[in-house]
């Protein structure tokens, strides 16, 4: 790949974590994660790793996030008692 | 989770994909020792397939076609394969997981090619109830307080 696109994706990357670490809302935060999978899958797959690639878009981008959002879905953001 | 109704377009659109993730996953899983991916990625797709089920179909429904009931069996059979597999292997004079000796009536090359596929059938088998069931704890009503 181009190293120009390869800087882009890679300035991407980190913005999409300094977002994650900061957002307040928690839904804001997941998706931020799994968008930041997909594109780390895709860095690998033109790294010439297909497998590592593929295991992160599937665990990364597809339980994970479904896991995240059942977990926020069922806590709440103020404690009861 | 709460009680909400079923919304019919998120339901049929989860109906219509779910069983094309499966065959992916199942995809995935037997073409895993010569091509990327493998056991646990498909036993990852296979779960997600199940997943998108049950997110779509609230409550009882969703457990229609994979019930939570077969989610320890599953897994520990997946568990057996892989182990039962590396045994056989121990049990007719090699080494646990050297496909060369397993006993099929075939070249060293296509047992090797055979032993791997039936590992990676154990890993996806596990890999896939054991995601399903942990979705169904995070989902279960209970509180401990």
């Amino acid at each position: 790949m181009h190293w120009e696109l390869e800087l882009v994706f890679f300035s991407i990357l980190i913005i999409l974590a300094l977002v994650a670490l900061t957002v307040r809302n928690l839904l804001t935060a997941v998706v931020m994660l799994n968008v930041f999978s997909f594109l780390s899958a895709l860095l690998y797959v033109v790294m010439g790793a297909v497998d590592v690639g593929f295991t992160e878009a599937v665990v990364g981008g597809g339980i994970t996030g479904v896991f995240l959002v059942v977990l926020i879905f069922k806590t709440t953001r103020r404690s009861v008692d | 989770m709460k009680e909400a109704e079923n919304n019919p377009i998120v339901s049929l659109i989860a109906s219509i994909v779910s069983p094309f993730i499966m065959l992916f996953g199942l995809y995935v899983i037997f073409h895993g020792h010569y091509s990327p991916g493998g056991g646990f990625q498909g036993g990852t797709l296979m779960a997600a397939s199940i997943i998108l089920i049950r997110l779509a179909h609230s409550g009882q429904t969703g457990q229609l076609q994979f019930p939570a009931t077969l989610n320890t069996p599953l897994g520990s059979l997946g568990v057996l394969i892989y182990y039962g597999t590396g045994l056989a292997a121990l049990w007719w004079g090699g080494q646990f997981l050297n496909y060369a000796y397993l006993p099929l009536a075939q070249a060293i090359s296509w047992r090797r090619s055979w032993g791997i596929l039936m590992v990676e059938i154990g890993v996806g088998l596990a890999v896939m109830a054991i995601l399903v069931s942990i979705f169904d704890d995070l989902l279960e009503d209970n509180s401990y307080d």
